[in-house]
């Protein structure tokens, strides 16, 4: 199917925060490079855990690993906030100051492409 | 091994003060009691810069502590519009000597406020902010309400410290005494310990808490079946239990500050808190990440009369968030330097300011390497804050508490490094002058 129109947000996990001083680890890839799916979400774009899938906003494109968390209602997805999140944020404060880190519209869909790693990703701002 | 007590934590806007660690050959060796797994993360600390380092052919080539800070004061000396940005992560002593490093130059000073709870400031600063400590949460509260946050992980002894699971002078039975009522947009680990979760349809909020203070003020009828994805008899649920205590606590996160009406969320979120005023004491508190975030708002209210997103650059302080918060300068391309200390604009901003930092002069002051070193033209590594380095620090009440030094090092710590890149400058403007 093509992508799956959905709102995404993004926020605080313990594991983020315990290596918010070590963003260069594995850990810390291993927990913030990854899309949060309501299971029946993940069913319908057929995306299995540990699957890549492509998010786009009218300001980017990133891919991340799904994993499967019931406690987010179905067509709203969780990023931890981060690098892969940001990568789809726009940086337009509509004159108050504050992104709109939360409540993007977006589109997810199953991938075969790639997680970026982190330094990586930064790379892509420097083209 | 050396046992020491009462080691204040240097994480997140709780701000511990009772936590006990082990010391051997100066190195944190174990963090016995009192912190949370995060704050545990931060004390038993992480690899480091291990030298100052100054870009050169695209690599970071390691040199001197003299040598990186000159070269960081000639960035900044040459730049029309640099941006000092950060802040947050290291004491109010440093944070004074930057307001002076921006007052000498003519830059905007903005701190990590401005992406986190900037909103809740403007609205403070619109309606005020019906507020108390955290001492009197924990000795008082009987009902607490968490709004768009998810403490259990991201504040982990919130609720045992000072809210829902602690114990205090008229709370002594802790949370068999009180109520928890989570409002969020999805279910978390702290939606399972509430006693009433309410699921806000995402980016609602404002609609709920208009719904809330209708009810509270006595116009229930005027309330629909249905608000913001929320029944209406939840509603009247909770604000029953608003009438009913005797003391609430409203503690609000960036659930509500980074949605669609951001500080208005905020607004709405105080006048919910007054509508229970009407029938009983009850207070609102945003709760606070970097652990002094809170204190950098209060030295740039202190040195310029705002809180964040300054600009100098007139001679005199102007403020006005969405012109000079650091995230709209970088999207407008209107800055051209840039020195972050303690915080991480590359992993925290949006992609699009990055691409206007990742070309601009940038002079990193940080201990740990993170995807902000991959921007950083000059690197300056520096001394732990809590652990390595003392100061001054305010919780996310404002109280203010003294982070102690708890371990040597050779690093600089940041207030000795902003206070040399200001001298240099200042020896650059008179040999210029000369």
């Amino acid at each position: 199917m093509e992508g799956m129109n959905v709102r995404l947000i993004s926020g605080r996990t313990a594991v983020q925060g315990q290596n918010l001083d070590s963003k260069l680890t594995e850990k810390y890839f291993d927990e913030v490079a990854v899309c949060n799916l309501n299971g029946n979400d993940m069913e319908k774009l057929n995306v299995a855990k540990d699957d890549y899938v492509k998010v786009t906003t009218a300001y980017g494109t990133v891919i991340v690993k799904a994993k499967q968390d019931d406690g987010n209602p179905e067509g709203l997805i969780f990023i931890p906030m981060g690098p892969w999140c940001n990568a789809v944020i726009s940086g337009d404060t509509h004159g108050a100051g504050m992104p709109s880190f939360k409540g993007v519209d977006a589109t997810v869909e199953k991938t075969a492409e790639a997680v970026l790693q982190v330094k990586e990703l930064m790379r892509t701002y420097m083209e | 091994m050396v046992e020491i007590t009462d080691v204040v934590c240097s994480l997140c806007g709780c701000v511990c003060d009772d936590i006990v660690l082990e010391v051997e050959n100066n190195e944190v060796v174990k963090v016995k009691r009192g912190a949370c797994s995060v704050g545990k993360a931060k004390l038993l600390g992480h690899e480091r810069i291990k030298s100052p380092m100054i870009r050169e052919n695209g690599e970071l080539k390691e040199c001197s502590y003299d040598e990186a800070i000159k070269k960081a004061a000639e960035i900044l000396y040459k730049s029309r519009r640099p941006l000092l940005y950060g802040w947050s992560s290291t004491v109010c002593e440093a944070d004074k000597v930057g307001v002076e490093l921006a007052e000498d130059i003519g830059a905007i000073i903005d701190n990590t406020a401005s992406v986190c709870h900037g909103p809740s400031v403007l609205a403070i600063q619109d309606v005020g902010l019906p507020s108390c400590t955290l001492g009197e949460v924990k000795n008082r509260a009987d009902l607490v309400i968490y709004w768009g946050a998810n403490p259990a992980q991201a504040h982990a002894n919130h609720m045992k410290r000072y809210s829902y699971v602690s114990k205090g002078y008229w709370t002594a039975e802790g949370k068999k005494g009180k109520k928890l009522v989570v409002m969020d947009v999805r279910k978390t680990m702290t939606s399972k310990m509430a006693d009433v979760f309410v699921q806000v349809k995402q980016g609602k909020d404002y609609q709920v808490f208009s719904a809330l203070r209708a009810i509270l003020r006595g116009h229930e009828d005027v309330v629909p079946d249905e608000v913001g994805g929320v029944p209406k008899a939840q509603l009247l649920e909770v604000a029953s239990m608003v009438k009913e205590a005797k003391f609430m606590m409203t503690f609000f996160g960036m659930g509500v500050t980074h949605t669609g009406a951001r500080h208005n969320n905020i607004v709405n979120a105080i006048q919910f808190t007054r509508a229970a005023h009407l029938h009983t004491k009850a207070n609102i508190m945003p709760l606070r990440g970097h652990y002094n975030v809170a204190g950098i708002n209060q030295v740039c209210t202190w040195e310029t009369g705002f809180p964040f997103a300054i600009d100098l650059s007139r001679g005199y302080p102007w403020y006005n968030p969405g012109e000079a918060s650091a995230t709209d300068l970088l999207y407008r391309a209107d800055c051209d330097s840039a020195m972050i200390i303690a915080s991480d604009p590359g992993a925290h901003f949006p992609g699009e300011s990055l691409r206007h930092l990742a070309k601009i002069p940038t002079i990193q002051i940080d201990p740990y390497a993170n995807p902000t070193t991959e921007f950083a033209d000059v690197v300056i590594p520096a001394a732990v804050s809590g652990i390595e380095a003392e100061g001054n620090v305010y919780r996310m009440d404002n109280v203010p508490i003294r982070l102690r030094k708890i371990i040597d090092t050779d690093y600089l710590p940041d207030e000795e490094i902003v206070e040399r890149i200001l001298t240099e400058v200042r020896a650059l403007r008179e040999k210029e002058g000369e």
